[in-house]
């Protein structure tokens, strides 16, 4: 099956409110913040605005509606994304859609989250029933224990080495000493990443992220509008997304991108190896070796080797979460799943700025999300081309 | 393992009794009611047959509502394991680091299980499911074999409510059970049985047989008296890590028997308000000792009749006043949640004594009591039977409570 292009419509105005690693804000003031900083950068006010999507886990006891009442918003297109870290890719392509059916003339995407003393242990322990009932009472690790159980199986499978997803964190950690915004900032070597202490082995300190407060926000518009408003903007090539791809599988070892990615690539009438960047989303180093293989950039299993033996920074041949990525960056709630998204509408438009990739013009994005009980749901991946107004 | 741990210094803070996470949806509740009993129940659907974890509303194979759980073959694998070293809960916090690892069952589903210390990654496991110390169930994957190094694993010992190096009391000496409930503990490895006797100064013909167990001593308890509690509680509650209430007033008849309450009153201040007093008296400061290390406190034991669940004509006082208890039973037991310290219910058949002669067999043999309560604190299961008449009054009420209550006024052919 083939999905119909997204011609017409295209992205703009990415907006990234500085992450802060705890705040007394709650995620109102962050989604609303980064909301202005879109539509400022698009020179809209609000009244521009006439779809929305949100995407928070900390927004309670508000949802969507409430917020637009917070917000003083009107609207004719209002979505509520909550699938965590694959919400960049799925919020474009959803609000893509709207603008293309003439649904809403302008979507504003938007992601945040707070993060306050103690909320991180509030949220794991109530994340979803299924890890209420089956997996947070067994050690109360999180996701760190949930994604360790899932390295060590992939690690046994594939012979993937710590070595190789080291390589990735430290790579980050060099990309984000150009991104001032990034919370971590300090040298990172791979000796130091090995000898970290043990979080939930076989992942130690450098493998996980920082859950921090933050917000994110891009426009979706035509793109006549885009050019009426002389934004530089990218196209959208294409866009997929799937829920729960292979329950059978004992232990996660892929993702719903191994069935999409023909459809992606077929889309977006390019290869893997046409594109100048990727994001993945980097909750853990694994996943990014999974969504690099998933995707097709090399063999099943190859992913973690296959990323080790190249040069993962701003100027390197695989430029990778060139903005750090949530590794080095913090992961500020659902806002991480929109963090590889705004990074790379800024690289494919020229406006990255430290973290630039000389000559960007297209990039992968790609997202994963809800660790509802023993693997990851959400998976989603997008294909854009920046035009220079 | 096998000796005490050293004495705990005075000056240090008893560790305070933190819940692990206790909230489970409804259907995982239903996992918790089965490893009440000692069981390893998973959801099967009754239209496709597959079987799922973790608990669902809906069949995830067919869409089906006719789940059902059910004993499920506890074989499998582990095929990931993990050291969890940090975590923001402050019950595991104190346990770190906590050993984990995904589980692929025979059956079909995998799962996430705590892991025994001689278990890994690649090695054959059996998952049992254990209470906790918020009262509910985890699954906790196992060796294939048993034996006592499977006890003495410091996750085993959390995950149940073994009498190895506790100390217990047996609150009624005299019970027809209690020398051999005593005899049992130590052999299971009790570091000391405190043996209540009311009227301590009379005659006791087995005083000798519970001395020559060694590790015993007895105490002056009078349930019916609050000062005889009090001051035992003063004395000892602090080293009680189970208690067994076993004081019980049984006078066969039916409510129409007798012309006053005299009896009917006894059994009540025997086990109704005995228990109310025993729990006031040893309660709070068994809670209070609920995650005090090796030996912490860990269960407080209820030897009920089964009449508590299923009415006997034969025994009507016996019947309420176990009913009562049981109701009190369940109360403490929430009450106890998130200490460490377990309530566990033993329905007992009719004993093998003179209150019972004119009861048909098969009747429980005090020794046959006294195994099946050990097996309880030792397994860790919170609801058990004694006997093969409790045992099969349990499974009709089980079934279907309001049937098996009818059919015990007779009436009904076998």
């Amino acid at each position: 099956m083939r999905t119909a292009p997204y011609e017409g419509v295209v992205v703009t105005a990415p907006f990234t409110v500085p992450y802060v690693r705890f705040s007394p804000r709650p995620a109102q003031y962050w989604i609303g913040a980064a909301l202005r900083g879109a539509l400022a950068a698009a020179g809209l006010g609000p009244r521009d605005v006439d779809g929305l999507t949100v995407s928070s886990f900390t927004l309670f006891p508000d949802t969507a509606p409430g917020l637009t009442d917070h917000l003083g918003l009107t609207l004719n297109y209002l979505d509520t994304v909550t699938v965590g870290g694959a919400c960049g890719a799925v919020a474009l392509r959803r609000a893509a859609r709207a603008v293309q059916a003439g649904e809403a003339e302008v979507v504003a995407c938007t992601a945040g989250d707070a993060n306050g003393i103690d909320s991180f242990r509030r949220l794991l322990q109530s994340f979803s029933r299924f890890a209420m009932d089956a997996s947070y009472p067994y050690g109360a690790g999180g996701p760190n224990a949930v994604f360790a159980l899932l390295t060590d199986h992939y690690m046994q499978k594939y012979g993937a080495a710590r070595e190789d997803f080291g390589r990735i964190a430290v790579a980050q950690r060099d990309n984000a000493r150009r991104n001032p915004q990034a919370l971590m900032r300090g040298r990172l070597t791979l000796e130091d990443y090995l000898n970290a202490r043990m979080i939930s082995d076989p992942l130690g300190l450098f493998d996980c992220v920082m859950p921090c407060a933050g917000g994110e926000a891009f426009l979706v518009m035509t793109e006549d509008r885009a050019r009426s408003l002389n934004l530089p903007f990218a196209r959208i090539l294409s866009a997929v997304e799937r829920h729960n791809a292979f329950p059978e599988d004992s232990v996660q070892y892929r993702g719903g991108w191994a069935e999409n990615a023909g459809r992606l690539w077929d889309g977006a009438g390019i290869g893997p190896g046409d594109v100048d960047l990727v994001q993945t989303y980097d909750d853990y180093p694994v996943i990014c070796a999974m969504q690099v293989e998933d995707l097709g950039f090399c063999a099943k299993g190859e992913g973690a080797r296959f990323m080790a033996a190249r040069d993962m920074t701003v100027t390197g041949d695989f430029p990778h979460n060139t903005s750090g990525g949530q590794l080095s960056g913090g992961q500020a709630g659902a806002a991480g799943g929109f963090l590889g998204m705004t990074e790379a509408i800024r690289q494919v438009t020229n406006r990255a700025g430290p973290t630039q990739v000389p000559g960007a013009r297209r990039a992968l994005v790609s997202g994963f999300g809800m660790v509802n009980f023993d693997r990851g749901i959400c998976t989603a991946a997008a294909v854009i081309e920046g035009v220079q107004a | 393992m096998n000796r005490l741990p050293p004495k705990k210094n005075p000056l240090k803070r008893t560790q305070v009794p933190v819940s692990p996470p206790g909230m489970r949806s409804r259907a995982a509740t239903a996992m918790t009611v089965a490893a009440a009993e000692g069981r390893f129940a998973l959801q099967h659907c009754g239209e496709c047959g597959a079987v799922q974890y973790p608990p669902r509303e809906l069949c995830r194979g067919c869409l089906s509502d006719a789940l059902e759980w059910r004993d499920t073959d506890p074989s499998g694998a582990v095929i990931a394991e993990t050291t969890t070293r940090v975590t923001p809960d402050t019950y595991f916090r104190g346990l770190m680091p906590v050993r984990i690892a995904t589980v692929l069952l025979d059956a079909g589903p995998s799962l996430i299980a705590r892991l025994h210390g001689a278990v890994g990654r690649g090695d054959r496991v059996r998952v049992a499911a254990r209470i906790d110390a918020a009262g509910q169930a985890i699954l906790l994957a196992l060796p294939e074999q048993e034996g006592t190094e499977v006890r003495d694993d410091p996750t085993v010992r959390e995950l149940s409510t073994d009498p190895r190096l506790r100390r217990v009391l047996i609150v009624d000496g005299r019970a027809p059970e209690a020398l051999a409930l005593a005899r049992g503990l130590l052999e299971a490895g009790a570091a000391h049985v405190f043996v209540g006797l009311s009227e301590i100064w009379k005659p006791f013909a087995l005083r000798d047989q519970f001395v020559a167990l060694g590790a015993c001593s007895f105490v002056k308890l009078d349930v019916t008296d609050a000062d005889s509690v009090q001051d035992l509680a003063a004395e000892i509650g602090g080293k009680v890590e189970i208690l067994i209430d076993n004081a019980r007033f049984t006078r066969p008849g039916g409510v129409l028997g007798r012309a006053d309450t005299v009896f009917a009153r006894q059994e009540l201040e025997n086990g109704v308000l005995g228990m109310i007093r025993l729990a006031q008296g040893f309660g709070r400061a068994m809670q209070a000792r609920g995650q005090d290390g090796v030996n912490s406190a860990v269960a407080w034991v209820s030897i009920l009749p089964i009449g508590a669940l299923v009415p006997q004509m034969s025994h009507a006082m016996a019947s309420a006043s176990g009913a009562a208890v049981l109701a009190l039973s369940h109360a403490l037991r929430g009450e106890m949640r998130g200490s460490g310290v377990r309530v566990i219910n033993i329905y007992a058949g009719p004993v093998d004594d003179e209150w019972h002669q004119e009861l048909p067999q098969p009747k429980l043999a005090p020794k046959a009591l006294a195994q099946a309560v050990v097996k309880a604190l030792v397994e860790g299961r919170e609801e058990a039977t004694a006997g093969e008449v409790a045992r099969d009054l349990y499974a009709r009420w089980r079934e279907d409570p309001a049937l098996a209550i009818r059919e015990a006024l007779g009436g009904t052919t076998a």
